[in-house]
């Protein structure tokens, strides 16, 4: 009968009703299309930055990522490769040593990033072949390299140019080598692309003097959330002798500066839905003065105080929630919308996008837990509410509230 | 056999400027079955009385005993039960829940009693149609006239099975032919169901039918006449 009553009395004053329905159908859209916007740039830099090049989860020998010393390059074992494969979430790896080497040609030289690749899984697991701009993509036996296309520009290089690598090898041994140029592949960062240098393990491993040492184990997995879960896992599992890192780990710069940026979003969510609440809390106002009479009536009978503000309280919450539900499946359709037709930033901000790395537009994020927060701020916000009139109705006089 | 036992009953409001002596000095006995009224000029304390019997307001001094039970010993959850469980209302202005049917109104006081959904059905359909509107079971308060909707609101306090029922001028808000017609239902109800009523009037017709009249005047009983 209580859940009864108070359904009856929610649409007992429909105008009511529906401008608190409103207010919150439309707070809730708001919000969410902010915050699935704000998380859709995030994924976008965060795919952009660690996804797409370093995989959003790593393997090295320990302190390698402080060092980035080839001296610390390691055996891929058998033992390694399986727990790897065996670990939830990650969907394969990719093999690589990692460099560095100052790249020459006539007179010109650029200090580069010299990546040894498992070609075949570079392929399968993130594509690196569509990448290549020009020219076509390494084979396992190569002998050749394939250069970002900021180098190629910066040395004045094409394919078929021969490039001149001199750097440090394994336990100081000298690593020089020449290569031919046999693609050039594009990437989004111009840091990046001023800077990458591509050849396959068996080429490296000559060049560097590794051999088939290798410095670091990139994770594929499906997305960021999945990175950090297996990172942890494999953590679990892996002595002391490796250390196990995530994206966030390896980006705390982007970590900073997504964690800012949300702060900015929480922010204005704060202030859009104290204005909600307010709302909420005058349109209560308004239906307590209104019902004094009958609360008193009820009291009176012989209604206990306790049931009739568990009444009130499903009032305010039932409206809220609906009001949260109706503003999900609302958003819901205009999330999705800019998910499937992003945004397209101006010629000058897609300029700055792509030199931080990022692919120059705006697409809605629908991650789920974007929607379920939204209505749990709504749950969260209506049941504080509801407080009042809670407190309020146990103290509820009837002999007074009759009169009035 | 008293059902109501008042002694020395003050009520003294002294929220204003000057106290107020809403009640004074009332003792009077009420046994079961009467039919009785208590009269005076606005102000003269009448409803006052009634809230304290019922257990709604508290006397400054004296007692009030309902069927040997001293309500002055109770705190609030004990009374709204004790009303739940012994007194029916009946009020000026009706006071239905506009969100319920007629059927659902009277229904409510047994619900929370926590009358099973059978022995509720009988009783609401018996209730309504000896209070004579057994055909606007489902309507709804603003459907309904005044006086019907003062029939559901016997019919509502009759259902708990009170000890007797209070009606806070029942009859204020009703043309003459309906409370004509709630009188004689009262009445009828008190002859052959044996409800004790007990009524805050100044309406003359329901004075002139009382078989008992307490006439008040500033709190004070001026006379306590039985016929």
């Amino acid at each position: 009968m209580v859940l009864k009553l108070a359904w009856r009395n929610i649409w007992r004053n429909k105008r009511r009703t529906g401008i608190t329905l409103a207010m919150t159908i439309f707070a809730v859209v708001l919000s969410t299309l902010m915050m699935s916007i704000k998380e859709g740039v995030y994924e976008n830099m965060i795919s952009s930055t660690a996804g797409d090049f370093s995989g959003y989860a790593q393997v090295h020998s320990n302190g390698y990522w402080e060092d980035k010393s080839l001296d610390l390059a390691f055996e891929l074992t058998d033992s390694l490769e399986q727990k790897i494969t065996n670990t939830n979430n990650v969907e394969g790896f990719m093999p690589r040593v990692d460099g560095f080497a100052l790249a020459a040609v006539d007179n010109v030289s650029k200090g580069s990033m010299v990546i040894g690749i498992d070609v075949e899984k570079e392929k399968t697991f993130h594509g690196l072949d569509k990448r290549v701009s020009e020219g076509t993509y390494l084979t396992a036996n190569d002998d050749a390299i394939m250069i970002g296309d900021g180098l190629a520009s910066h040395l004045k290089l094409t394919i078929n140019d021969t490039l001149v690598l001199l750097g440090a090898g394994y336990h100081g041994m000298s690593a020089v080598g020449k290569y031919p140029i046999k693609a050039i592949v594009k990437f989004g960062s111009p840091e990046l692309s001023k800077q990458l240098v591509f050849m396959p393990m068996k080429a490296a491993g000559m060049f560097f003097a590794t051999d088939q040492l290798i410095t670091t184990i990139v994770l594929k997995t499906k997305n960021s959330n999945n990175g950090i879960n297996a990172a942890n896992s494999l953590t679990q599992k892996l002595n002391e002798k490796y250390e196990v890192m995530n994206w966030k780990q390896m980006n705390p710069e982007l970590v900073t500066m997504i964690e800012a940026d949300k702060s900015e979003g929480y922010v204005f969510m704060f202030i859009l839905y104290m204005v909600i609440g307010f709302g909420i809390f005058g349109t209560m106002l308004m239906m307590l003065a209104e019902r004094k009479r009958e609360f008193g009536v009820l009291v009176a009978v012989g209604m206990k105080r306790i049931k009739l503000s568990i009444m009130v309280w499903v009032e305010i919450l039932t409206v809220s929630i609906l009001g949260a539900i109706l503003g999900l499946l609302a958003a819901f359709p205009v999330c999705y919308y800019f998910f499937t037709n992003p945004i397209q930033y101006g010629e000058e901000i897609t300029e700055m996008a792509e030199e931080y790395g990022m692919e120059a537009v705006l697409r809605a994020s629908l991650a789920p837990h974007l929607f379920l927060e939204q209505a749990l701020i709504i749950a969260i916000i209506a049941s504080v509410i509801a407080i009042y009139p809670f407190i309020k109705l146990q103290r509820i006089n009837a002999v007074k509230e009759m009169r009035s | 056999m008293s059902v109501i036992e008042t002694s020395h009953l003050t009520k003294i409001y002294d929220e204003g400027p000057v106290a107020v002596r809403a009640v004074d000095d009332v003792s009077i006995q009420i046994t079961e079955g009467e039919f009785t009224a208590v009269v005076g000029p606005s102000g003269s304390g009448k409803t006052t009385l009634l809230n304290i019997i019922g257990g709604l307001d508290r006397p400054s001094s004296g007692s009030v005993k309902v069927a040997d039970v001293e309500l002055g010993d109770m705190n609030e959850d004990q009374l709204i039960k004790f009303r739940l469980e012994n007194i029916g209302f009946v009020f000026q202005s009706y006071n239905l829940i506009p969100v319920l049917t007629a059927k659902e109104n009277t229904e409510f006081i047994m619900l929370l009693q926590g009358v099973s959904e059978k022995e509720r059905d009988t009783r609401v359909l018996q209730l309504l149609d000896e209070v004579g509107i057994g055909e606007q079971a489902n309507k709804r308060p603003s459907e309904m006239s005044g006086g019907q909707q003062q029939r559901v609101a016997v019919a509502r306090a009759l259902a708990s099975r009170p000890k007797f029922v209070l009606a806070d001028e029942p009859t204020a808000n009703l043309d003459s032919k309906s409370a004509e017609n709630l009188l004689d239902l009262m009445l009828q109800l008190n002859k052959e169901e044996n409800v004790t009523f007990i009524f805050s009037t100044h309406d003359q017709r329901v004075i002139d039918r009382a078989r008992r009249v307490i006439t008040l005047e500033d709190g004070k009983i001026l006379s306590d006449e039985s016929r």
